[in-house]
């Protein structure tokens, strides 16, 4: 084993444990990793807390379920970031190219605004089902398309479009003001609403999706030098595409129904991690979403201190800092297109 | 005996008929010479022959058995193909393109055994790129990419390689490098060519398609007349007996 192979596979989960753990301590109420470990220990049934019930709930309640859905969150985009761009072979391709973010904001905004369900659909649940139309809608135009690559990036900017526009759309016509400004703040993301059931559901889906793509990992890898080339190596091609495909679109609806659309995320961190791991899936996807947690959680963290008391949507921290980044990976792959 | 075989096989896109009714029966060990203007169905009949394109009539068999029986993995550890031209925008080193080679041989979870490092060893050094092996793909020439692709085909470990113009965009020094090579591998070979006198030389039969038809099959002596190049070609050529092969003088138009 290598030493950088050492230093990943030892060194990848230990910062993001470290993180974790240095990142619930950070905020308005004063709390030590001490006070985390205390209350984390009591909670999984290893001794009493000596904690203050109110301290306690901060820890356990609050800075906990966000955290960790911090973690979960940057590692299933990452994860499907780096999947969708190999499958659809753009290096541009993120978790949301095939419409699915897009399309759990209209679920949302058709739950809130609108009322659809009748009170007893959840804002998650209206996003969750929008995120799943909008995505069979592409597979079904890409499908129609002819079903090659570009056609499946195309039909999903037309998604996008077409979604986005009926947000806009029922936002401006039938929202109030502080209802617009609820749906702003979730449509660019943001893990402040994180509770436990969600926490247990992402990193759910996040097991069972991270497991499938690890065991079409050599798969993903024949898909570098196109369909064709992927298809002489023994793979099914459609097939294999279809069944990826809906993995990731499930594990980024749900991942979006609970956080909203944390951009650029899926795809920066795929690019960088690259860099560290090289281009095999069997290496590059678990050390990605290793990657993805750790980013995700500091930058939510900078996100809920930075201009405290007031929170940044986490979505707008990492577009502002996933913009440089994307034109640093535009410019490093200029001559190569 | 045969091995890989293609019985009147047909493939229609819409009404277009690209490939029409082929028959190829390849023999083990044999290289096999595919010529035809552009267009005549050569790279079409490859990928049928690969089992990356389903005939829309007709059947192409291994070892008797319809490639569809076989499966694509078992297909793919037994059949290799080249493509003219392979692009990638991934970062990948030499190493990394020729064992994608090991795909079809490698389990889902598990990494990479002795045999498939050793196959990818063993690849490097007979296309000549052991020092190569850790460079970046983008860095190397069109020569150096078609070998490594060929590399890549040697690691699947095949008995039957397809190569479609591989000395598309090559100098000829690398030309000749490249069919020298093709030439000393223990497999069964089908080329798709565009020079002939390339195919005279390293072929031991050539098929000679044109709008999708086979118009003639045999050793390059009998195929490569000046009466056939001007059928299929539609160019005036003299064609002299050398030793072993036939040469061929293309001829200027007359007006």
């Amino acid at each position: 084993m290598s030493l950088r192979t050492l230093l990943l596979t030892v060194g990848g989960p230990a910062a993001l444990l470290l993180s974790v753990a240095v990142a619930v301590t950070i905020g308005p109420a004063d709390i030590s990793t001490g006070d985390v470990w205390a209350s984390v220990a009591a909670h999984l049934g290893f001794g009493e807390s000596t904690l203050a019930p109110l301290r306690d709930g901060i820890v356990w309640n609050l800075r906990m379920p966000r955290t960790l859905l911090a973690a979960v969150c940057g590692a299933g985009l990452a994860v499907c970031g780096a999947v969708m761009q190999s499958l659809l072979r753009n290096p541009l391709a993120d978790p949301f190219v095939l419409g699915v973010s897009s399309g759990a904001s209209t679920g949302a905004v058709a739950v809130v605004v609108l009322g659809v369900g009748g009170g007893v659909v959840s804002l998650s649940a209206g996003a969750f089902v929008g995120a799943l139309l909008s995505f069979a809608m592409v597979l079904l135009l890409s499908h129609v398309l002819g079903g090659s690559t570009d056609r499946v990036v195309l039909s999903g900017v037309a998604a996008m479009q077409l979604f986005s526009a009926l947000t806009s759309f029922i936002v401006l016509t039938s929202a109030d003001a502080e209802t617009t400004r609820g749906v702003l703040f979730w449509l660019l993301g943001s893990l402040s609403g994180a509770d436990w059931g969600q926490v247990v559901l992402c990193a759910v889906v996040l097991a069972v999706v991270l497991a499938v793509c690890l065991g079409y990992a050599r798969t993903l890898d024949a898909f570098a030098f196109g369909d064709d080339a992927a298809a002489g190596l023994g793979v099914r091609v459609a097939r294999t595409r279809l069944a990826l495909l809906c993995a990731t679109a499930l594990l980024t609806a749900a991942l979006v129904s609970c956080a909203g659309a944390i951009g650029f995320v899926g795809l920066v961190l795929p690019h960088a991690t690259r860099a560290l791991t090289g281009s095999g899936h069997a290496r590059l996807l678990p050390v990605t979403a290793l990657t993805g947690a750790v980013f995700l959680v500091w930058v939510d963290t900078a996100a809920r201190t930075v201009l405290d008391p007031q929170e940044v949507p986490v979505g707008v921290v990492t577009s502002l800092i996933g913009v440089p980044a994307f034109v640093a990976v535009l410019y490093r792959g200029r001559g190569k297109a | 005996m045969t091995s890989l075989q293609a019985q009147d096989v047909v493939r229609r896109i819409a009404r277009q008929v690209i490939v029409d009714g082929v028959t190829l029966t390849l023999r083990p060990g044999e290289t096999v010479g595919l010529l035809g203007p552009n267009g005549s169905g050569k790279s079409t009949l490859l990928r049928l022959l690969a089992g990356v394109l389903a005939p829309t009539t007709g059947v192409v068999t291994l070892d008797g058995r319809p490639l569809p029986d076989v499966g694509r993995r078992a297909t793919a550890r037994r059949i290799a193909t080249v493509e003219q031209h392979a692009h990638t925008q991934t970062e990948l080193t030499v190493r990394d393109v020729v064992a994608l080679g090991r795909i079809p041989h490698r389990r889902a979870w598990t990494p990479a055994t002795a045999a498939d490092t050793e196959a990818v060893t063993a690849a490097l050094a007979r296309t000549g790129l052991t020092d190569r092996a850790d460079q970046s793909w983008h860095t190397l020439s069109g020569g150096e990419r078609q070998r490594t692709q060929i590399a890549r085909a040697l690691a699947q470990e095949p008995r039957e390689l397809l190569l479609d113009e591989p000395t598309n965009h090559l100098d000829i020094q690398h030309q000749l490098d490249l069919l020298d090579l093709v030439a000393t591998l223990p497999v069964t070979t089908v080329i798709a060519l565009h020079d002939l006198n390339l195919a005279a030389m390293y072929c031991d039969r050539l098929l000679v398609l044109r709008e999708g038809r086979a118009v003639a099959e045999g050793t390059p002596a009998d195929v490569l007349t000046p009466a056939l190049i001007e059928q299929v070609y539609g160019v005036r050529a003299e064609v002299t007996d050398e030793p072993g092969h036939p040469v061929i003088r293309f001829l200027r138009r007359r007006y």
